[in-house]
Protein backbone atom coordinates (compact mmCIF):
# COMPACT_ATOMS: atom_id res chain seq x y z
CA UNK A 1 0.00 0.00 0.00
CA UNK A 2 1.53 3.27 -1.06
CA UNK A 3 1.51 6.34 1.13
CA UNK A 4 -1.54 8.53 0.82
CA UNK A 5 -0.97 11.81 -1.01
CA UNK A 6 0.40 14.37 1.38
CA UNK A 7 -1.82 17.39 1.73
CA UNK A 8 0.08 20.48 0.67
CA UNK A 9 -1.52 23.68 1.88
CA UNK A 10 -1.29 25.90 -1.16
CA UNK A 11 -3.55 28.88 -0.84
CA UNK A 12 -2.98 29.94 -4.43
CA UNK A 13 -4.18 26.63 -5.80
CA UNK A 14 -7.88 26.11 -6.27
CA UNK A 15 -8.65 22.41 -5.98
CA UNK A 16 -12.40 22.46 -6.47
CA UNK A 17 -13.55 19.95 -9.12
CA UNK A 18 -14.81 22.86 -11.19
CA UNK A 19 -11.48 24.75 -11.14
CA UNK A 20 -9.52 21.60 -12.00
CA UNK A 21 -11.90 20.73 -14.83
CA UNK A 22 -11.66 24.16 -16.46
CA UNK A 23 -7.89 24.27 -16.00
CA UNK A 24 -7.83 21.02 -17.99
CA UNK A 25 -10.09 22.52 -20.66
CA UNK A 26 -7.75 25.53 -20.98
CA UNK A 27 -4.69 23.25 -21.21
CA UNK A 28 -6.31 21.26 -24.03
CA UNK A 29 -7.59 24.12 -26.20
CA UNK A 30 -4.29 24.90 -28.01
CA UNK A 31 -4.01 21.23 -29.03
CA UNK A 32 -7.37 21.45 -30.78
CA UNK A 33 -5.61 23.55 -33.44
CA UNK A 34 -4.06 20.35 -34.74
CA UNK A 35 -6.94 18.03 -33.88
CA UNK A 36 -9.83 19.87 -35.54
CA UNK A 37 -8.24 19.84 -39.05
CA UNK A 38 -7.41 16.16 -38.54
CA UNK A 39 -11.05 15.50 -37.61
CA UNK A 40 -12.27 17.37 -40.68
CA UNK A 41 -9.88 15.41 -42.89
CA UNK A 42 -10.90 12.12 -41.29
CA UNK A 43 -14.54 12.95 -41.97
CA UNK A 44 -13.79 13.67 -45.61
CA UNK A 45 -11.52 10.69 -46.21
CA UNK A 46 -13.76 8.29 -44.31
CA UNK A 47 -16.41 8.94 -46.97
CA UNK A 48 -13.75 8.75 -49.71
CA UNK A 49 -12.72 5.31 -48.41
CA UNK A 50 -16.28 4.09 -48.80
CA UNK A 51 -17.70 4.23 -45.27
CA UNK A 52 -21.24 5.54 -44.92
CA UNK A 53 -21.48 8.94 -43.21
CA UNK A 54 -23.12 7.62 -40.05
CA UNK A 55 -20.31 5.08 -39.61
CA UNK A 56 -17.63 7.75 -39.94
CA UNK A 57 -19.31 9.84 -37.23
CA UNK A 58 -20.01 6.81 -35.03
CA UNK A 59 -16.39 5.61 -35.18
CA UNK A 60 -15.32 8.86 -33.54
CA UNK A 61 -17.23 7.96 -30.38
CA UNK A 62 -16.95 4.15 -30.53
CA UNK A 63 -13.25 3.90 -31.36
CA UNK A 64 -12.16 7.46 -30.53
CA UNK A 65 -8.55 7.13 -31.71
CA UNK A 66 -7.81 9.20 -34.81
CA UNK A 67 -5.07 7.36 -36.67
CA UNK A 68 -6.67 3.97 -36.01
CA UNK A 69 -9.99 5.30 -37.33
CA UNK A 70 -8.19 6.28 -40.55
CA UNK A 71 -6.78 2.75 -40.73
CA UNK A 72 -10.23 1.33 -40.06
CA UNK A 73 -11.73 3.32 -42.94
CA UNK A 74 -8.89 2.33 -45.26
CA UNK A 75 -9.12 -1.39 -44.43
CA UNK A 76 -12.91 -1.34 -44.73
CA UNK A 77 -12.54 0.18 -48.19
CA UNK A 78 -10.21 -2.72 -49.06
CA UNK A 79 -12.74 -5.38 -47.93
CA UNK A 80 -10.53 -6.71 -45.12
CA UNK A 81 -11.82 -9.57 -42.94
CA UNK A 82 -13.10 -8.15 -39.61
CA UNK A 83 -10.66 -10.09 -37.34
CA UNK A 84 -7.71 -8.63 -39.26
CA UNK A 85 -9.22 -5.15 -38.94
CA UNK A 86 -9.63 -5.51 -35.18
CA UNK A 87 -6.08 -6.85 -34.76
CA UNK A 88 -4.64 -4.06 -36.89
CA UNK A 89 -6.52 -1.34 -35.00
CA UNK A 90 -5.25 -2.91 -31.77
CA UNK A 91 -1.64 -2.74 -32.95
CA UNK A 92 -2.05 0.88 -34.07
CA UNK A 93 -3.36 1.77 -30.60
CA UNK A 94 -0.85 -0.29 -28.60
CA UNK A 95 1.07 2.86 -27.64
CA UNK A 96 -1.79 3.78 -25.31
CA UNK A 97 -0.44 1.11 -22.95
CA UNK A 98 2.29 3.59 -22.11
CA UNK A 99 -0.24 6.32 -21.26
CA UNK A 100 -2.32 3.93 -19.20
CA UNK A 101 0.75 2.95 -17.19
CA UNK A 102 1.77 6.60 -16.76
CA UNK A 103 -1.57 7.77 -15.31
CA UNK A 104 -2.44 4.59 -13.35
CA UNK A 105 -0.70 5.75 -10.18
CA UNK A 106 -2.71 8.96 -10.07
CA UNK A 107 -6.06 7.24 -10.52
CA UNK A 108 -5.64 4.18 -8.33
CA UNK A 109 -7.94 5.30 -5.51
CA UNK A 110 -10.81 6.32 -7.76
CA UNK A 111 -14.03 4.30 -8.09
CA UNK A 112 -14.46 2.07 -11.14
CA UNK A 113 -16.81 4.42 -12.97
CA UNK A 114 -14.05 7.05 -12.96
CA UNK A 115 -11.46 4.56 -14.14
CA UNK A 116 -13.69 3.52 -17.04
CA UNK A 117 -14.51 7.10 -17.98
CA UNK A 118 -10.93 8.35 -17.87
CA UNK A 119 -9.65 5.25 -19.72
CA UNK A 120 -12.17 5.92 -22.49
CA UNK A 121 -10.96 9.54 -22.73
CA UNK A 122 -7.23 8.67 -22.63
CA UNK A 123 -6.00 9.89 -26.03
CA UNK A 124 -2.57 11.13 -27.16
CA UNK A 125 -3.58 14.76 -26.79
CA UNK A 126 -5.54 14.46 -23.52
CA UNK A 127 -2.61 12.61 -22.00
CA UNK A 128 -0.04 15.10 -23.30
CA UNK A 129 -1.94 18.06 -21.85
CA UNK A 130 -2.65 16.45 -18.46
CA UNK A 131 0.44 14.48 -17.50
CA UNK A 132 2.36 17.59 -16.41
CA UNK A 133 -0.41 18.59 -13.98
CA UNK A 134 -0.75 15.03 -12.64
CA UNK A 135 2.96 14.41 -12.21
CA UNK A 136 4.23 17.79 -11.05
CA UNK A 137 1.18 19.64 -9.66
CA UNK A 138 -0.09 19.42 -6.08
CA UNK A 139 -1.38 15.89 -5.28
CA UNK A 140 -4.83 17.08 -4.33
CA UNK A 141 -8.07 15.11 -4.12
CA UNK A 142 -9.69 16.42 -7.31
CA UNK A 143 -6.80 16.38 -9.75
CA UNK A 144 -8.51 13.70 -11.86
CA UNK A 145 -10.96 16.45 -12.87
CA UNK A 146 -8.05 18.03 -14.74
CA UNK A 147 -7.69 14.89 -16.87
CA UNK A 148 -11.46 14.88 -17.32
CA UNK A 149 -11.19 18.47 -18.59
CA UNK A 150 -8.48 17.70 -21.17
CA UNK A 151 -10.17 14.43 -22.19
CA UNK A 152 -13.65 15.88 -22.56
CA UNK A 153 -12.41 18.92 -24.53
CA UNK A 154 -10.59 16.71 -26.98
CA UNK A 155 -13.58 14.38 -27.22
CA UNK A 156 -15.98 17.22 -28.03
CA UNK A 157 -13.58 18.77 -30.57
CA UNK A 158 -13.08 15.40 -32.26
CA UNK A 159 -16.81 14.60 -32.52
CA UNK A 160 -17.70 18.02 -33.93
CA UNK A 161 -14.82 18.16 -36.42
CA UNK A 162 -15.57 14.64 -37.68
CA UNK A 163 -19.19 15.59 -38.19
CA UNK A 164 -18.06 18.76 -40.00
CA UNK A 165 -15.76 16.71 -42.23
CA UNK A 166 -18.57 14.33 -43.19
CA UNK A 167 -20.86 17.24 -44.11
CA UNK A 168 -18.02 18.89 -46.06
CA UNK A 169 -16.81 15.66 -47.65
CA UNK A 170 -20.16 14.92 -49.24
CA UNK A 171 -19.64 18.08 -51.31
CA UNK A 172 -16.09 17.32 -52.50
CA UNK A 173 -15.65 15.63 -55.91
CA UNK A 174 -13.64 12.39 -56.10
CA UNK A 175 -11.10 13.62 -58.63
CA UNK A 176 -9.54 15.95 -56.06
CA UNK A 177 -7.55 12.86 -54.94
CA UNK A 178 -8.39 13.65 -51.32
CA UNK A 179 -7.73 10.02 -50.40
CA UNK A 180 -4.04 10.98 -50.61
CA UNK A 181 -4.51 13.01 -47.42
CA UNK A 182 -4.51 9.65 -45.59
CA UNK A 183 -0.88 9.09 -46.58
CA UNK A 184 -0.04 12.72 -45.82
CA UNK A 185 -1.53 12.52 -42.33
CA UNK A 186 0.52 9.40 -41.66
CA UNK A 187 3.68 11.04 -43.02
CA UNK A 188 3.21 13.91 -40.56
CA UNK A 189 2.59 11.51 -37.66
CA UNK A 190 5.58 9.40 -38.72
CA UNK A 191 7.97 12.34 -38.70
CA UNK A 192 6.70 13.27 -35.23
CA UNK A 193 7.36 9.72 -33.99
CA UNK A 194 10.93 9.46 -35.36
CA UNK A 195 13.49 10.59 -32.81
CA UNK A 196 16.35 8.18 -33.51
CA UNK A 197 17.83 6.64 -36.58
CA UNK A 198 16.46 3.22 -35.59
CA UNK A 199 12.90 4.65 -35.54
CA UNK A 200 13.36 5.60 -39.19
CA UNK A 201 14.76 2.14 -39.99
CA UNK A 202 11.67 0.53 -38.43
CA UNK A 203 9.48 2.62 -40.75
CA UNK A 204 11.58 1.91 -43.85
CA UNK A 205 11.69 -1.83 -43.22
CA UNK A 206 7.92 -1.96 -42.66
CA UNK A 207 7.33 0.08 -45.85
CA UNK A 208 9.44 -2.28 -47.98
CA UNK A 209 7.92 -5.42 -46.47
CA UNK A 210 4.34 -4.23 -46.85
CA UNK A 211 4.84 -3.77 -50.60
CA UNK A 212 6.37 -7.25 -50.88
CA UNK A 213 3.62 -8.69 -48.68
CA UNK A 214 0.71 -7.29 -50.71
CA UNK A 215 0.26 -10.77 -52.11
CA UNK A 216 -0.53 -12.16 -48.64
CA UNK A 217 -4.19 -13.11 -48.20
CA UNK A 218 -6.72 -11.22 -46.06
CA UNK A 219 -4.71 -7.97 -45.87
CA UNK A 220 -2.38 -9.62 -43.36
CA UNK A 221 0.52 -7.76 -44.98
CA UNK A 222 0.10 -4.79 -42.64
CA UNK A 223 0.53 -6.87 -39.50
CA UNK A 224 3.45 -8.83 -40.95
CA UNK A 225 5.15 -5.62 -42.10
CA UNK A 226 4.64 -3.95 -38.71
CA UNK A 227 6.20 -6.99 -37.01
CA UNK A 228 9.22 -6.96 -39.31
CA UNK A 229 9.56 -3.18 -38.87
CA UNK A 230 9.54 -3.45 -35.08
CA UNK A 231 12.10 -6.27 -35.19
CA UNK A 232 14.36 -4.32 -37.55
CA UNK A 233 14.10 -1.19 -35.38
CA UNK A 234 15.10 -3.22 -32.32
CA UNK A 235 18.02 -4.67 -34.29
CA UNK A 236 19.23 -1.25 -35.54
CA UNK A 237 18.94 0.18 -32.03
CA UNK A 238 22.54 -0.81 -31.25
CA UNK A 239 23.81 1.59 -33.94
CA UNK A 240 21.97 4.61 -32.50
CA UNK A 241 24.77 5.65 -30.18
CA UNK A 242 24.03 6.79 -26.66
CA UNK A 243 20.70 8.56 -26.77
CA UNK A 244 18.01 8.55 -24.13
CA UNK B 1 -20.38 -6.12 -46.39
CA UNK B 2 -23.46 -5.56 -44.37
CA UNK B 3 -24.29 -2.83 -41.90
CA UNK B 4 -24.33 -5.35 -39.05
CA UNK B 5 -20.80 -6.53 -39.83
CA UNK B 6 -19.63 -2.92 -40.02
CA UNK B 7 -21.22 -2.08 -36.67
CA UNK B 8 -19.88 -5.19 -34.93
CA UNK B 9 -16.37 -4.71 -36.33
CA UNK B 10 -16.35 -1.09 -35.24
CA UNK B 11 -17.62 -2.00 -31.77
CA UNK B 12 -14.90 -4.66 -31.46
CA UNK B 13 -12.25 -2.11 -32.49
CA UNK B 14 -13.62 0.30 -29.88
CA UNK B 15 -13.57 -2.39 -27.20
CA UNK B 16 -9.96 -3.38 -27.97
CA UNK B 17 -8.88 0.27 -27.90
CA UNK B 18 -10.72 0.85 -24.61
CA UNK B 19 -9.17 -2.25 -23.00
CA UNK B 20 -5.67 -1.11 -24.03
CA UNK B 21 -6.31 2.26 -22.39
CA UNK B 22 -7.86 0.67 -19.30
CA UNK B 23 -5.11 -1.94 -18.88
CA UNK B 24 -2.78 -0.40 -16.33
CA UNK B 25 -5.42 1.90 -14.85
CA UNK B 26 -7.47 -1.16 -13.91
CA UNK B 27 -5.10 -4.05 -13.33
CA UNK B 28 -1.68 -2.78 -12.45
CA UNK B 29 0.15 0.27 -11.37
CA UNK B 30 3.40 0.18 -13.31
CA UNK B 31 4.91 -1.20 -16.47
CA UNK B 32 7.02 -4.22 -15.56
CA UNK B 33 10.50 -2.86 -14.97
CA UNK B 34 11.86 -4.23 -18.21
CA UNK B 35 13.50 -1.90 -20.74
CA UNK B 36 12.73 -4.40 -23.50
CA UNK B 37 9.00 -3.68 -23.23
CA UNK B 38 9.51 0.03 -23.64
CA UNK B 39 11.97 -0.59 -26.50
CA UNK B 40 9.40 -2.79 -28.24
CA UNK B 41 6.58 -0.28 -27.83
CA UNK B 42 8.70 2.59 -29.14
CA UNK B 43 8.98 0.97 -32.60
CA UNK B 44 5.26 0.24 -32.95
CA UNK B 45 4.22 3.71 -34.22
CA UNK B 46 6.98 4.19 -36.84
CA UNK B 47 6.64 0.60 -38.10
CA UNK B 48 2.86 0.71 -38.43
CA UNK B 49 2.97 4.17 -40.05
CA UNK B 50 5.65 3.08 -42.55
CA UNK B 51 3.50 0.09 -43.46
CA UNK B 52 0.42 2.29 -43.90
CA UNK B 53 2.12 4.95 -46.02
CA UNK B 54 3.87 2.81 -48.64
CA UNK B 55 0.76 1.29 -50.30
CA UNK B 56 -0.95 4.70 -50.35
CA UNK B 57 1.94 6.03 -52.44
CA UNK B 58 2.85 3.08 -54.65
CA UNK B 59 -0.51 1.35 -55.15
CA UNK B 60 -2.73 3.51 -57.32
CA UNK B 61 -6.06 2.04 -58.38
CA UNK B 62 -4.99 -1.47 -57.38
CA UNK B 63 -1.79 -1.44 -59.46
CA UNK B 64 1.78 -1.07 -58.27
CA UNK B 65 3.47 2.07 -59.61
CA UNK B 66 7.06 2.19 -58.35
CA UNK B 67 8.36 4.32 -61.24
CA UNK B 68 9.75 7.83 -60.94
CA UNK B 69 6.83 9.34 -62.86
CA UNK B 70 4.44 8.47 -60.04
CA UNK B 71 3.22 11.92 -58.88
CA UNK B 72 2.29 10.55 -55.44
CA UNK B 73 5.93 9.63 -54.80
CA UNK B 74 7.11 13.21 -55.36
CA UNK B 75 4.21 14.73 -53.46
CA UNK B 76 5.03 12.41 -50.54
CA UNK B 77 8.67 13.57 -50.60
CA UNK B 78 7.51 17.20 -50.51
CA UNK B 79 5.28 16.33 -47.55
CA UNK B 80 8.14 14.55 -45.80
CA UNK B 81 10.35 17.61 -46.16
CA UNK B 82 7.61 19.97 -44.91
CA UNK B 83 6.90 17.65 -41.98
CA UNK B 84 10.59 17.69 -41.02
CA UNK B 85 10.75 21.47 -41.25
CA UNK B 86 7.45 22.41 -39.57
CA UNK B 87 6.34 19.43 -37.41
CA UNK B 88 2.83 20.54 -38.37
CA UNK B 89 0.23 18.01 -39.51
CA UNK B 90 -1.80 20.73 -41.21
CA UNK B 91 1.19 22.19 -43.12
CA UNK B 92 2.26 18.69 -44.20
CA UNK B 93 -1.16 17.81 -45.59
CA UNK B 94 -1.53 21.19 -47.33
CA UNK B 95 1.91 21.00 -48.96
CA UNK B 96 1.46 17.37 -50.04
CA UNK B 97 -1.98 17.96 -51.57
CA UNK B 98 -0.76 21.12 -53.32
CA UNK B 99 2.23 19.22 -54.72
CA UNK B 100 0.02 16.37 -55.96
CA UNK B 101 -2.40 18.76 -57.63
CA UNK B 102 0.44 20.61 -59.37
CA UNK B 103 2.08 17.36 -60.51
CA UNK B 104 -0.98 15.59 -61.86
CA UNK B 105 -2.70 18.73 -63.09
CA UNK B 106 -5.64 20.41 -61.36
CA UNK B 107 -8.67 18.22 -62.03
CA UNK B 108 -10.57 21.02 -63.77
Amino acid sequence: MAALPIFQPDLMFDDTPRAEFFAGVRAELPLLLGVVPFGLIFGVLGLAAGLPGWAVVLSSSLVFAGSSQVVFAQLWGGATPPPVMVATVGVVNLRHLLYSAAVADFLRNLPWRWKFLLAYLLTDEAFAAAIGRLRDGPPTAHRHFFLLGTGFTLWAGWQLSTLGGVLLGAAIPENWSLDFSIALTFIALLVLSVHRRSDAWAAIAAAVVVLLALALPHKLGLLVAAGVGIAFGLFMRRFDGKKP
Amino acid sequence: MSTTVLLLTMAACGLVTFLIRLSFIAFGHHLPDDPRIEAFLRYVPPAILGALIAPEIFMVGGNMNASLDNPRLWAALVALLVARLTSSVLATISAGMAALWVLQGWPY
